[in-house]
């Protein structure tokens, strides 16, 4: 139970409550999720150490500025319905932020009680929060205004799309879901291994929104199948846009598609979408690599690495051009990584994919690099260290190195404009693009991302498509 | 669920479907495919669409058992279904009056190269076609290209039917004959197509061939469709599948292709356990039947 007699100097000593986890040497051998949360008594503990401040730091680290400190106290004092309810206030996909969001970038790079200590666990209570909630029943369907008549129109179901979709439901309007692929939630689904984001936590969010009376209609490609033309003419009001960063950036190395060189796109796709680590129960087949080295240091990088590590039982090379310090994956996922036994190579960039004469990969050419001055970005540049080449000794390598926009709906779409990255423009403080009624968001806008910058994009969109609609006339 | 309407055995292991796919059908132009999966384990298979009727929501496949999920499809009838069905995938085949055009399909590659000679005839091109296959049985659609082209020619590597010889032998009788080719369309297995490419190249004929590598999405999602032109990768999902065959790495494209040769094959091993093992008292009793 809360305990009202602890000073702010208490709450400061307090050590931060560690989620139990499964042990890595286990682990690597299952898909199951790796931490299994706090139960209540653990949450309660580790919500004792917030300092409730007046003026949380936490909150504005947040791109949803949901009210951490309030739920915070919910938790303390045992009120789970309540700190569930301050949530979904501002966040429709708790379960999924509380797992995937770079908590130590945004909300706890901020934490107060960070600076002389370990910030707040916020992302491990949020998750608690919401999972409680699933395991409790607790999801209220909120009362639905009366239909508005006005019909929408998203396209993509990662979380941009599924955003804007569960917000403009509860507005009162006819959303329909378009989707590509024939599951929902975009990289949710096909890019995010089940051990970091297990597929019941995505499938009851996604029963939420259906419960909000929003249809969704799979393998329909819009531009291809349907175009956003013809979506107009079919009677959308409006149309929302989230069609994400799909497109795989290669290294551009001789050798890059000799057989063993995967995207992590395709990689990922075909474990966590098509189940190939299962093969041949299913039928997707994948490579059982002897050596696996992933070139990258995102989340996709982190992903691809230890899925390796569960599909092929074998040795798992990672290999980042820059150093520790740059480094942009989630610092869990690193530390999962590495206590999972991915051998982390750091300054080394690719130069060759090597091959025999059968056009399979058996190594991979790289170069050490050192750090030299801060680029575009603020990071320390790698700089190549002349006559360090070397050569592992593989025959799989998994390339993870960012995406560029998904085009197809630029190209097949009169009146949107996209800039030179070949991303959509839009106007910031609305989501509108350069044709009116349609609205975009998510990677496709802003170029690879995350998930909580997605949903933010499509909460602003519906926002702005709601008014939007309400100015033409009534259906 | 897509239902199949009607299905055909055109050859040996080629099968014929009819499937509902409304949406494909009334967008669907000659050069572009679908991706469908048959069942929830099932893997992404890219398939040619080879004819739709848009007024009754068809679209027409013409599939070879090659790997497990088409030769499970082998056993499907009319008014089974196809769990997904997404496309229709891939540029239209660039087409415009080139004067005379050879459309060159080996064994099953014929399918894809048929509604690209209709297409062009329409636009005022003299077609002509030459479809080769390994032996008789293996042989399709000659009916259809007869009928489609100005002139057709047939030749089985074995010479059990029509000519003796592989298609590139076709083509190079024709053009000693005389016949002047100012545009050529090719699709067939990988090692047809690069043979033909080099042929092609020898006698100056401009050529596109229509490329079949591993898909996965079909949306440029995925990079598995990676191809090599002109010394240029491509994913051939939505920059393709044609390209110009003079520059296409086929050697490179055939061992990509064979990435899961082996994985495939003990899928199929198992399938065949499978199907002996529940199917054997069946099996039996049909073989009783239709013989006796
Ligand atoms: C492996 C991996 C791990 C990641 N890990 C994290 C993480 O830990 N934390 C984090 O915050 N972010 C992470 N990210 C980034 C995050 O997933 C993305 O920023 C986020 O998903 C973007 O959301 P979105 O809705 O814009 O697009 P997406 O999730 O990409 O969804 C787009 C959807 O649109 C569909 N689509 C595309 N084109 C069409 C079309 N023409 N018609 C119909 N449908 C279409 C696609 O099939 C897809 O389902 C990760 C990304 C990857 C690839
Ligand atoms: S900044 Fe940290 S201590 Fe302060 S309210 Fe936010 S989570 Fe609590
Ligand atoms: S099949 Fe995935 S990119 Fe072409």
């Amino acid at each position: 139970m809360a305990n009202p007699n602890l000073t702010q100097a208490d709450r400061q000593k307090l050590p931060r409550t560690q989620m139990p986890e499964q042990d890595p040497k286990e682990r690597v051998q299952n898909f199951t999720e790796v931490p299994f949360g706090y139960d209540a008594e653990l949450a309660m503990a580790e919500a004792e150490r917030c300092l409730l401040c007046k003026k949380p730091k936490c909150v504005a680290g947040c791109p949803v500025g949901i009210d951490i400190p309030a739920f915070i106290k919910a938790i303390r004092e045992e009120r789970m319905n309540d700190a569930a309810l301050i949530l979904r206030a501002t966040n429709s996909l708790p379960a999924v932020c509380g797992r995937v969001c770079p908590q130590g970038d945004q909300c706890e790079a901020l934490c107060i009680e960070g600076n002389k200590h370990d910030p707040v666990a916020i992302g491990n209570l949020e998750r608690f929060v919401a999972d409680w909630e699933v395991r409790n029943n607790a999801i209220t369907i909120p009362d639905l205004p009366p239909p508005t008549g006005y019909k929408v129109a998203i396209v993509g179901s990662g979380p941009a799309g599924l955003t804007a979709a569960g917000d403009l439901a509860k507005m009162g309007h006819d959303v329909t879901v378009f989707e590509a692929l024939h599951r929902p939630s975009g990289v949710l689904a096909y890019g995010i291994p089940e051990f970091r984001l297990p597929r019941i936590v995505v499938n009851s969010e996604i029963e939420y929104i259906k419960k909000l009376g929003v249809k969704f209609i799979y393998d329909v490609v819009v531009g291809i199948t349907v175009t956003v033309d013809e979506l107009f003419e079919q009677g959308f009001h409006s149309i929302f846009i989230g069609t994400g960063a799909g497109l795989p950036r290669m290294m551009g190395v001789p050798g890059e598609n000799l057989v063993g060189v995967y995207s992590a796109n395709e990689f990922l796709t075909r474990v966590n979408l098509l189940g190939a680590s299962k093969f041949p129960d299913y039928d997707t087949p994948i490579r059982k690599a002897r050596h696996t080295v992933v070139v990258g240091g995102g989340n996709t990088a982190m992903d691809s690495a230890r899925v390796s590590l569960r599909v092929t039982g074998n040795h798992v090379t990672l290999a980042y051009r820059r150093s520790m310090d740059e480094i942009p994956a989630r610092k869990e996922e690193i530390h999962h990584a590495i206590e999972e036994g991915v051998d982390f190579q750091l300054l080394t960039a690719p130069v060759e994919v090597v091959g025999d004469d059968k056009g399979q990969c058996i190594g991979l050419k790289c170069i050490r690099m050192e750090l030299g001055e801060p680029d575009a970005s603020g990071r320390r540049s790698p700089v190549p260290v002349e006559g360090s080449e070397f050569v592992f000794d593989c025959d799989t390598v998994i390339v993870a190195i960012g995406n560029s926009p998904n085009p197809i709906i630029p190209r097949s779409t009169q009146g949107i404009e996209v800039t030179k990255r070949g991303t959509i423009k839009i106007e910031d403080a609305t989501g509108a693009t350069t044709r009116p009624g349609v609205y975009a968001g998510g990677d496709i806008v802003s170029g690879a991302a995350t998930v909580i910058l997605a949903m933010g994009a499509g909460k602003t969109a519906a926002k702005y498509m709601d008014e939007y609609m309400r100015g033409l006339p009534k259906p | 669920m897509h239902i199949i309407h009607s299905t055909r055995v055109l050859a040996e292991k080629i099968h014929e479907y009819w499937v509902e796919a409304p949406l494909i059908a009334r967008k669907y132009r000659a050069g572009q495919f679908v991706i469908i999966r048959t069942h929830d384990q099932g893997e992404r298979v890219p398939l040619t669409v080879v004819e739709t009727k848009p007024e009754e929501g068809l679209i027409r496949l013409i599939v070879q058992e090659a790997g497990k999920t088409t030769t499970e499809m082998a056993a499907f009838k009319a008014g089974d279904g196809i769990l997904d069905v997404v496309g229709p995938l891939g540029k239209a085949t660039h087409l415009e009056n080139w004067g005379n055009l050879m459309i060159i399909g080996g064994g099953v590659g014929a399918a894809p190269v048929l509604p690209i000679a209709i297409a062009a005839r329409k636009l005022g091109n003299t077609v002509y076609s030459i479809i080769g296959a390994r032996t008789k049985d293996l042989l399709i659609l000659e009916d259809e290209f007869r009928a489609a082209c100005h002139e057709t020619r047939v030749s089985t590597d074995d010479g059990s039917y029509a000519v003796k010889g592989f298609v590139t032998d076709a083509l190079k009788a024709w053009v000693g004959e005389g016949l002047k080719v100012d545009q050529a369309i090719i699709a067939g297995p990988i090692p047809m197509m690069g043979a033909t490419a080099k042929v092609s190249k020898e006698l100056g004929i401009p050529t596109m061939a229509s490329l079949n590598p591993i898909m996965v999405d079909g949306t440029g999602m995925c990079g598995a469709c990676r191809v090599t032109v002109h010394g240029k990768v491509f994913f051939a999902c939505v920059d393709g599948p044609e390209f110009d065959a003079h520059g296409v790495d086929f050697r490179e494209l055939n061992l990509r292709n064979q990435a899961y040769r082996t994985q495939e094959a003990e899928a199929m091993r198992r399938m065949e356990d499978h199907k002996c093992k529940i199917g054997l008292t069946n099996v039996a009793r049909e073989g009783v039947v239709q013989h006796g």
